[in-house]
């Protein structure tokens, strides 16, 4: 029997204001317990919300980040349950009317078994609404009592669901991916996930292929890793479809996943948990958006991922792959950019160098690339003396090494180690001599034919001068010793 | 749409409200003539009206971005049952 599984995503992504959504309390993390929760947040009887202008620029970036219908007027509803860490009883989100409609957002999923180059997908975004965070429970606190800290609840929160569109775990991780970057490229999140600022529920079920209707979902709860949320999709796939090929059934239900174990589990069901009787907060007029808002923001927004893209391929002849890998993150693309532009050269050699040897040592020490201690301007340096041929290309990784190892700028190390390539002639025709002189039967055999030997030659040439002489130069002197 | 005790009990210990038996019946009344009433205005034709989410005709206005809240903890916390360490203590919640 083949199965197959059918998943969608709700992610919270926490915007990036300095105020709450409905008060003027700040969001700053780490702050002590209800430091930050004012009358509104603790919702003392009285107090009125009053929407944050920037949470709703935010919307409006990330409507048009994925393409999507931005809701001219849109309303806010009350979302009821109880709980202790909710004190209004009810959660301010949007519901019939969401700010941002149905969008799209198009993934590269990565090689597998069964597809070698990866390939490419288009998820369907069904809608992004505005809504305010929680406060958070502390357990342990006092004997048979839980802790409350508000500071959390009212921060601004940017709920994207998607359509039922992914057909694997690798799908769903790359998706989740893609939107982590998109959010942190426009500026409305920090994508921090330790933090809780980008969470992911999974909603995974599983079908007969071919079958056209959904099996009965079970909702993956706050996954705040991308390798958690690939593990917990595949076993609970697994677990899925074991027990239907047992001849059990699927309940709907919340699960958790445990990273110890590598299970999922059904949360203790609330009772009724799902009935939130939602209505339109009469506290909260609706919310209008005008083309003009709109214009305003289009007008600040960066250029996308997917356009620079297209951009590096077409005005710098980048492949596919290069600049998909230079867009992959808002600071690597910045980082390129600035690099390209003080370099002023060939940007293929920029981003061949942007690829390499900067992204490998990144990689080596676990930075980010806003922490490399080589800025784009040093790099363009040691790039101009690559292109102005003062060192070799080889000569240069060993500079970088010395960069990266905080020794100066490139022209300072150069100087300093005596790197300056040797351009003159009469120099290398003396070391060429000598070489030719110590390797007599590789002359030989060059001149019964093997042409393998030439390269031995000038390696070897290369290895006398300390690897400074001009490589070009040595090439061209000694095929001409060589056929004199 | 007719309504049960067990829809009013229901509906009570959604809104953690405690509701007697009797209550129950009398709320049953009380609740059954409201959606009458209910009933009555959805028999009228509507077409071409677009729904309402407030009374009032206006939008809403925004806030700039800015933190105008000062920590008042002390003062909250004066008047709350139970405090330790800065949080507010409730009986244990159990996930």
């Amino acid at each position: 029997m083949e199965w197959e599984v059918v998943i969608g995503l709700e992610t919270h992504t926490q915007l990036q204001t300095k105020s709450k959504i409905f008060s003027g309390s700040s969001i700053a993390f780490g702050a002590a317990p209800n430091t930050q929760a004012s009358a509104v947040d603790i919702a003392l009887p009285g107090v009125l919300p009053v929407l944050n202008k920037e949470a709703v620029q935010c919307a409006i970036k990330f409507g048009l980040a994925v393409d999507a219908e931005i809701s001219p007027r849109s309303v806010f509803a009350r979302k009821n349950y109880f709980y202790p860490d909710l004190p209004k009883g009810y959660q301010i989100s949007q519901y019939e009317l969401p700010v941002v409609g149905k969008g799209s957002l198009t993934i590269h999923v990565g090689a597998s078994a069964g597809n070698e180059n990866g390939y490419e997908k288009t998820i369907n975004i069904t809608r992004a609404h505005l809504e305010e965070d929680a406060g958070k429970s502390v357990h342990g606190a006092s004997e048979g009592m839980s802790g409350i800290d508000l500071n959390r609840a009212g921060t601004p929160l940017l709920e994207i669901v998607t359509e039922p569109d992914m057909r694997s775990a690798a799908e769903a991780v790359a998706y989740a991916k893609k939107l982590h970057e998109l959010v942190q490229w426009i500026g409305i999140c920090d994508g921090n996930m330790q933090e809780g600022s980008f969470r992911c529920d999974v909603n995974v079920s599983v079908r007969k292929k071919g079958a056209e209707k959904l099996g009965t979902r079970r909702e993956i709860k706050n996954l705040n890793s991308f390798r958690f949320m690939q593990q917990a999709i595949e076993y609970e796939t697994r677990w899925q479809i074991e027990t239907l090929e047992d001849g059990g059934t699927i309940q709907q239900a919340t699960v958790l996943f445990n990273p110890d174990t590598g299970e999922t589990k059904a949360m203790r069901s609330k009772e009724e948990a799902n009935d939130y009787r939602y209505f339109p907060d009469p506290d909260l007029l609706p919310l209008q958006i005008t083309a003009s808002d709109i214009e305003a923001i289009k007008a600040v927004m960066p250029e996308l991922p997917a356009d620079m893209k297209a951009r590096f391929e077409g005005e710098y002849s980048l492949s596919a792959y290069d600049a998909a890998a230079l867009t992959a993150s808002r600071g690597i693309a910045d980082y390129f950019i600035a690099t390209t532009a003080a370099f002023g050269g060939d940007a293929k050699i920029a981003a061949n160098w942007v690829m390499g040897a900067v992204a490998a040592k990144l990689n080596e020490e676990g930075k980010d690339i806003s922490a490399s201690p080589v800025s784009p301007t040093a790099l363009a340096s040691l790039l101009k003396r690559i292109a102005d041929n003062t060192i070799s290309n080889k000569i240069a990784r060993e500079v970088f090494e010395a960069m990266w190892a905080g020794e100066g700028d490139a022209d300072h190390i150069i100087d300093k180690k005596g790197l300056k390539q040797v351009t003159d002639s009469g120099a290398i025709e003396s070391i060429i001599d000598e070489v030719l002189a110590a390797n007599a039967a590789m002359v030989e055999e060059f001149k019964a034919g093997k042409e393998k030997a030439f390269n031995a030659l000038v390696g070897q040439a290369m290895k006398a001068s300390k690897g400074k002489a001009n490589p070009a130069q040595v090439n061209e002197l000694l095929k001409k010793k060589l056929a004199s | 749409m007719s309504l049960t005790t067990a829809d009013v009990k229901r509906m009570a210990h959604l809104a953690r409200i405690e509701v007697s038996d009797d209550d129950a019946e009398a709320t049953l009344k009380k609740l059954s003539g409201i959606l009458k009433l209910i009933e009555q205005m959805q028999s009228v034709d509507t077409t071409g009206i677009q729904p309402m989410s407030h009374s009032q005709d206006l939008v809403q206005r925004l806030r700039e971005d800015v933190v105008t809240e000062t920590n008042q903890r002390e003062s909250f916390q004066a008047i709350a049952p139970a405090v330790e360490d800065g949080l507010y203590l409730v009986p244990k919640v159990i996930e």
